[in-house]
């Protein structure tokens, strides 16, 4: 007993969590930028064969229509590639886990400090995130839902409409003070 | 208090708001809504520029952005001095401070006015004649002679302050051009409901209705309807209307980028406020609606100040309300000319004369200048015009020679046609067609998407351009999706044209006076200072291509790329050809259309962004430890950890030793990793990697080799196995990003029957390599859930547990050949875990050390760095690697390569180390090696130096060389020629330290 | 900049997202280590480099990341048509004459 107490007081992290840019925003006319909080993530890759068992043990249907997305409880599958998906998991729950207690064909690798999630919201939302990248943003061509790798500036991002004047912008860890200054930019002349 | 030439009730300008400026020191005071041209004009100055060659005086040749001559330098502080911009484009602020350019030691009293005398020496083709000899010359003498009498304005010196914003938009339809054209086209496309941009140079709409006082549109005049239409389409969602903003490039599958001016006409702009906004626009159809450009008349001394296009003094006039004189003659070869005088003269200036090169000319316009009582001279030229800093007089005879005749003016308005502005449209990569009728080229045939109208498209009359424009607006904006709302009445019906002006023909090339054998300066192209006798000596002289002429002569080459001169260069060209205009062919436009700052292209890419800086979890650490970084790539890695007084050497040589002694904390986070994961993970693997694979045990690591197809080494980096199906492999941190697109490309398109996923985790793992004697004893009291012993986990194996209570991938590899470990944890977890480990080494002295003693320690044990020691022709046998090559393997990306002849054959370079004879020399990284000194040069190069440090750990220098036939040479002395003396080295292996590999366990 | 078809996201993408990889079809032995230098040689060094119509390999890079096959015009630079990896050479090619 007293081992196995040992060793559940070893298990908990005994250091602190230091997410990149932890709490920067940036307000400006029309828009706001902020930092997301960390999320759980996985990129998954997977025949088409595994599709149903994984979206069960998943709990969100894993998205076939390129550039789409789908969202439950918390979970967002984002279509990438016809066999990858980004899966988002903001309510806390594992993922990698779910994915694990499946045998179907699959890869699934934790990424959840590989990126970071950052908010682009308000009317000047589109043309914030136009000013590097270069899609098509309008809501007929990139609907609410709409998921995309994509470019911004000099960065690879994955882009993500959550609401009609809402994206979420992510990057990879090292990227972000790249990312976030360039949208800081955009969005102070976004308004104009 | 009103200047001069400012006319009470005319132009739009309110006069209330005034604005103080000065042009070469002087004050003067315009009004808001002025340009720096009409400014200037309404206070009486025509002066304001030196031509580029020959520094003659010149004025205003226009009102808009064709303008080749009043070109100002624009200065509002130290770092924003604008050269070469045009005043009739530039708006007036409070404030403003312009200067005049290409003059010294003043405008009005021009040294380099010499060259206007000693022309004949300038004349075309004068670069290519005039400094041949001696050649030696060109470099030393002519050439910064010419640049720095020839040069415009001054660029300022110091770094921009401003800042550029740029966008990427979509719309269905893009109009580019904002006159009564482009409004009609405008409105039909917004009607359907698809989005519109709609863009305009000027900072107000309406093109030449901005001076064509005639027009009526839906019973208002033409430019209060302009302005009308453009607030409707303001008020539309789905429309966005850009003023001051100019289509300079047209490029592939409709993409026109546009610049937008933002703030370049206010007195003081926010800091918040970007300079200029480049917009790079993709539209499913463009509607090109630029207009047309007036021409000159070519006569002797035409570019005297005060002598200028007639629709610019109407401009002047009608919009901005001054007049460009009092006692104006007008020369002109078609009809438009006559609204100018007639708008003038009911303004209450004289017009001297009209001078009408065309014999028996009819129509309502010149009845009206007849019935205000304007003298009218029908087939008559001016032949020259007097004065020399304004123009004074202007001397008239008949067109085929006669008695002359003197009139005094101070301001000739001419007019020789209209030039459809097809720049764009050819830019677009459309063919234009040239008609034979009304002489002008107009577009002929399309390449893109796209449609032009009006003015720009040979459409003459307001009533046929609107037709066409709103019809080609409603049509382009069906084509992309809109709704039709053909037959619509009412307020988004098509605009109705109540009264409008018509354009007649006119004339190219040279007027009488100007013509073949004549020598007098009959400028076509101003602001190159290129004349009629020019453009015929071109052809004099062997040119028969317009292209030909155009180097020959510079017509057209100038900052304003011949807006006005083109056509004119050319017919003067055909005619000395004897060929028709077509057949001597037209230059090409090329984007900008006007010129761009380098600022609007770079856009927000600059400081911060000019690139991404990539920066590791522990960073904000090492700066605190005063780390000093270095450049990989896009990454920040810390270089060295230098403690106070000391230097780098210093720095490396105590981290470098203490390593070895002790420990040392690395950061190796930026190297590559990629998880491989599936069933066939193996398999790929092998086939990926020289390497086998298969057999490697779950928990072991081993060192892996990739190659190119061609057989040299691509890459390398550890790898380990998570388990039968899951890899975890490093790469080089410079070949991270083309190591993965070299994976996923064989395995999508050469294997793609293996059933295997790629995943780049670089940055889901900090990486902390804690290396030394003490490594584990560092590591172990923070790390739950593995055993650390020699025996559970020896050399090259991988364990997955937990470290300060976080997940670890714990790596035990060496890269210094001492005892090591390479620690990874989720990367937000990294400075904390970093930070643990410090704490740790702290208590046994352990070192923080940086990239350069990681390149020293490696290199004392022999361990190379892709892309240093290797250069894209190196084997694994070159590189002493033969032993990591699967010798079993049937197949792996390079096997095939490697049988190359040349590359088995004998007296390859071969990776050696070298010692120099004396310990204290270092040698330079890249220096040469020959094997004998005293050879004459060129010497035969047997090597090269690929890495080279002075190793306290050695307590002498060391090096590592590829080196023809190099394991052959063992011991032999061969040198290394330096600019200060040859270098003698001894050939060794590779390893300086701990040759048995005793350390690793040690 | 150009938009280029991506069979796989079943859109044009700007390209921007897209890298070029070089001629396409050019199929890998496999038996490449029993391959004669002449047909190494053809495999690896010698590439057609057309004036007019080239089969060539992209890869949308920064969008699904899949490489694909397209046909492309050298001279016009335009995009005939584009299609995914492993599908054979087209037969025909739209617009092209009969």
């Amino acid at each position: 007993m007293a081992k196995a107490a040992a060793n559940t007081k070893a298990t908990a992290a005994s250091v602190e969590r230091r997410p990149a840019l932890a709490g920067r925003t940036l307000s400006a006319p029309g828009v706001k930028v902020e930092m997301l909080p960390p999320a759980e993530r996985i990129s998954l890759r997977a025949p088409q064969a595994s599709l149903a068992a994984l979206s069960k043990a998943l709990g969100v249907t894993l998205p076939v229509k390129p550039k789409s997305s789908a969202t439950k409880d918390g979970r967002t599958a984002l279509w990438l590639g016809p066999d990858e998906w980004m899966i988002i998991d903001e309510a806390g729950n594992d993922p990698l886990a779910d994915c694990a207690k499946v045998t179907v064909l699959h890869s699934a690798v934790g990424i959840s400090h590989r990126n970071v999630g950052i908010s682009v919201a308000g009317p000047a939302a589109a043309v914030t995130v136009n000013s590097g990248c270069p899609q098509d943003l309008s809501l007929d061509a990139f609907p609410m839902g709409a998921a995309s790798r994509t470019i911004l500036g000099k960065s690879e991002i994955v882009l993500l409409r959550t609401a009609a004047d809402a994206f979420r912008v992510e990057c990879w860890r090292s990227f972000s003070d790249y990312v976030f200054t360039l949208l800081s930019e955009a969005a102070s002349d976004a308004a104009n | 208090m009103s200047a001069a030439f400012r006319i009470s009730g005319a132009g739009r300008l309110s006069q209330a708001k005034t604005a103080s400026f000065s042009f070469d020191d002087k004050s003067y005071t315009g009004i808001e809504g002025d340009t720096l041209a009409s400014a200037l004009l309404a206070n009486g100055v025509h002066l304001v520029g030196r031509s580029f060659k020959y520094h003659r005086p010149r004025g205003f040749l226009s009102a808009g952005a064709e303008e080749p001559n009043a070109l100002v330098q624009i200065v509002r502080d130290d770092a924003r001095k604008t050269p070469n911009v045009r005043a009739t484009v530039q708006e007036l602020y409070d404030g403003l401070t312009a200067n005049s350019q290409n003059r010294w030691p003043s405008l009005a009293f021009d040294v380099g006015a010499v060259n206007d005398l000693a022309s004949p020496l300038f004349s075309a083709g004068f670069y290519y004649k005039t400094f041949m000899w001696p050649k030696s010359a060109w470099k030393n003498l002519y050439e910064p002679k010419i640049r720095a009498a020839a040069g415009l304005g001054v660029s300022p010196e110091k770094p921009d302050p401003d800042h550029y914003a740029a966008r990427y938009a979509h719309c269905e339809v893009l109009v580019l051009g904002g006159g009564a054209a482009g409004i009609a086209a405008a409105l039909a496309a917004a009607e359907t409901g698809v989005r519109v941009i709609l863009a305009d140079e000027q900072a107000e709409f309406g093109g030449s209705l901005r001076f064509e006082s005639g027009a009526k549109i839906d019973g208002e005049n033409g430019f209060a309807w302009a302005q009308a239409a453009i607030a409707r389409l303001k008020a539309m969602d789905n429309v966005r209307v850009l003023s001051r903003t100019t289509a300079f490039g047209y490029y592939a599958q409709n993409f026109v980028g546009l610049v937008e001016r933002v703030s370049d006409h206010l007195k003081s702009p926010g800091r918040e406020l970007a300079r200029e906004r480049l917009w790079q626009v993709r539209a499913n159809r463009v509607v090109i609606a630029t207009g047309a450009i007036e021409r000159h008349m070519v006569f002797a001394n035409n570019d005297r100040p005060g002598v200028m296009l007639a629709s610019a003094a109407r401009t002047y006039l009608n919009h901005y309300g001054v007049a460009v004189g009092k006692n104006v003659g007008v020369y002109t070869a078609n009809d438009s000319a006559y609204a100018a005088a007639i708008d003038l003269k009911k303004a209450g200036v004289n017009i001297a004369a009209i001078v009408d090169l065309r014999d028996n000319p009819a129509g309502p316009v010149i009845d009206e200048a007849r019935a205000l009582g304007i003298e009218i001279n029908f087939g008559r030229a001016v032949v020259s015009a007097g004065g020399k800093l304004r123009v004074s007089s202007m001397t008239v005879q008949p067109k085929n020679g006669g008695g002359e005749r003197t009139i005094p003016v101070d301001a000739i308005l001419m007019s020789a046609g209209w030039t459809p502005s097809v720049h764009l449209f050819s830019q677009s990569r459309g063919k234009v067609a040239f008609n034979d009728e009304t002489r002008r080229f107009v577009p002929g045939t399309y390449a893109q998407d796209c449609v032009s109208v009006g003015a720009c498209n040979g459409t003459d009359g307001l009533d046929a351009t609107i037709d066409e424009a709103y019809a080609a607006g409603a049509k382009a904006a069906k084509e992309a999706g809109g709704k039709d709302s053909s037959g619509k009445t009412g307020k988004g019906a098509k605009p109705k044209v109540d009264a409008g002006e018509s354009w007649s023909r006119g004339m190219l090339g040279a007027g009488p006076g100007a013509g073949p054998g004549t020598t007098v300066k009959a400028f076509v192209d101003f602001q190159n200072d290129v004349t009629a006798k020019d453009i015929r000596q071109a052809v004099h002289e062997g040119m028969r291509s317009i292209e030909h002429v155009k180097r020959f002569t510079t017509n057209g080459m100038a900052t304003d790329q011949g807006k006005t001169s083109n056509m004119h260069g050319l017919a003067i060209a055909a005619d000395e050809l004897g060929k028709p205009i077509p057949q001597v062919g037209l230059t090409t436009f090329r984007a900008p259309y006007t010129p761009v700052t380098f600022g609007s292209i770079v856009g927000h890419a600059r400081g911060a962004l000019f690139d991404p800086t990539r920066r590791t979890a522990t960073h904000g650490w090492a700066a605190s430890q005063g780390a000093v970084f270095e450049d990989v790539g896009h990454w920040k890695r810390a270089w060295y950890f230098p403690k106070a007084g000391e230097d780098m050497h210093k720095a490396v040589d105590r981290e470098c030793v203490t390593v070895r002694k002790v420990g040392g904390l690395f950061d190796a986070s930026t190297l590559g990793k990629i998880e491989v994961v599936g069933p066939d993970a193996a398999k790929f693997m092998e086939l990926l990697y020289t390497n086998p694979w298969e057999k490697l045990e779950t928990g072991r690591c081993r060192y892996g080799i990739m190659l190119r197809e061609d057989g040299f080494i691509y890459d390398d980096g550890v790898v380990g196995r998570l388990a039968p199906d899951r890899f975890h492999v490093t790469t080089t941190t410079g070949g991270a990003p083309r190591v993965m697109n070299h994976m996923e490309d064989y395995l999508q398109t050469e294997f793609p029957h293996l059933n295997v996923w790629l995943t780049s985790i670089t940055e889901q793992w900090a990486v902390i390599a804690v290396q030394g004697p003490k490594s584990r004893e560092i590591i172990a009291p923070l790390v739950e859930g593995i055993d650390m012993s020699d025996e559970a986990m020896p050399h090259m194996s991988v364990r997955e547990g937990k470290i300060c209570g976080v997940p670890t991938r714990l790596f035990r590899m060496s890269f210094t050949g001492e005892r090591g470990f390479e620690v990874n944890v989720p990367a937000d977890y990294g400075e904390a875990v970093w930070e643990a480990l410090w704490a740790e080494g702290q208590k046994h002295g352990a070192v923080a050390y940086g990239t350069e003693s990681m390149h020293v320690l490696r290199a004392e044990k022999g361990y190379i760095i892709v892309g240093q020691d290797t250069d894209g022709t190196v084997t694994p046998n070159d590189a002493g690697l033969d032993w990591a090559v699967g010798k079993k393997k049937t197949d792996f990306v390079g096997i095939r390569g490697l049988t190359r002849s040349d590359l088995v054959a004998k007296g390859r370079k071969q990776l050696v180390g070298l010692k120099t004879k004396d310990p204290k020399v270092v040698l330079e990284e890249g220096a040469q090696i020959v094997a004998d000194p005293k050879q004459p040069i060129p010497m035969k190069m047997i090597g090269h130096v690929t890495s080279s440090y002075w190793s306290e750990n050695c307590g002498r220098s060391i090096a590592l060389a590829l080196v023809a036939g190099g394991r052959d040479r063992m011991g032999e002395t061969l040198y290394v020629p330096m600019p200060n003396g040859t270098v003698e080295v001894e050939v060794t292996g590779m390893v300086f330290v701990d040759e048995k590999g005793e350390h690793l366990n040690g | 900049m150009l938009l280029i078809r991506c069979p796989y996201c079943e859109e044009e993408r700007p390209e921007l997202e897209f890298r070029n990889a070089g001629e396409a079809h050019i199929a890998r032995s496999t038996n490449i280590a029993g391959e004669s230098d002449d047909d190494f040689e053809k495999f690896f060094f010698i590439r057609a480099n057309p004036k007019g119509v080239i089969y060539e390999r992209w890869r949308h890079i920064h969008g699904c990341a899949r490489f694909f096959n397209a046909v492309r015009d050298t001279v016009t630079d335009k995009f005939i048509m584009t299609y995914k990896a492993g599908e054979p050479k087209p037969a025909k090619l739209p617009g092209a004459a009969k």
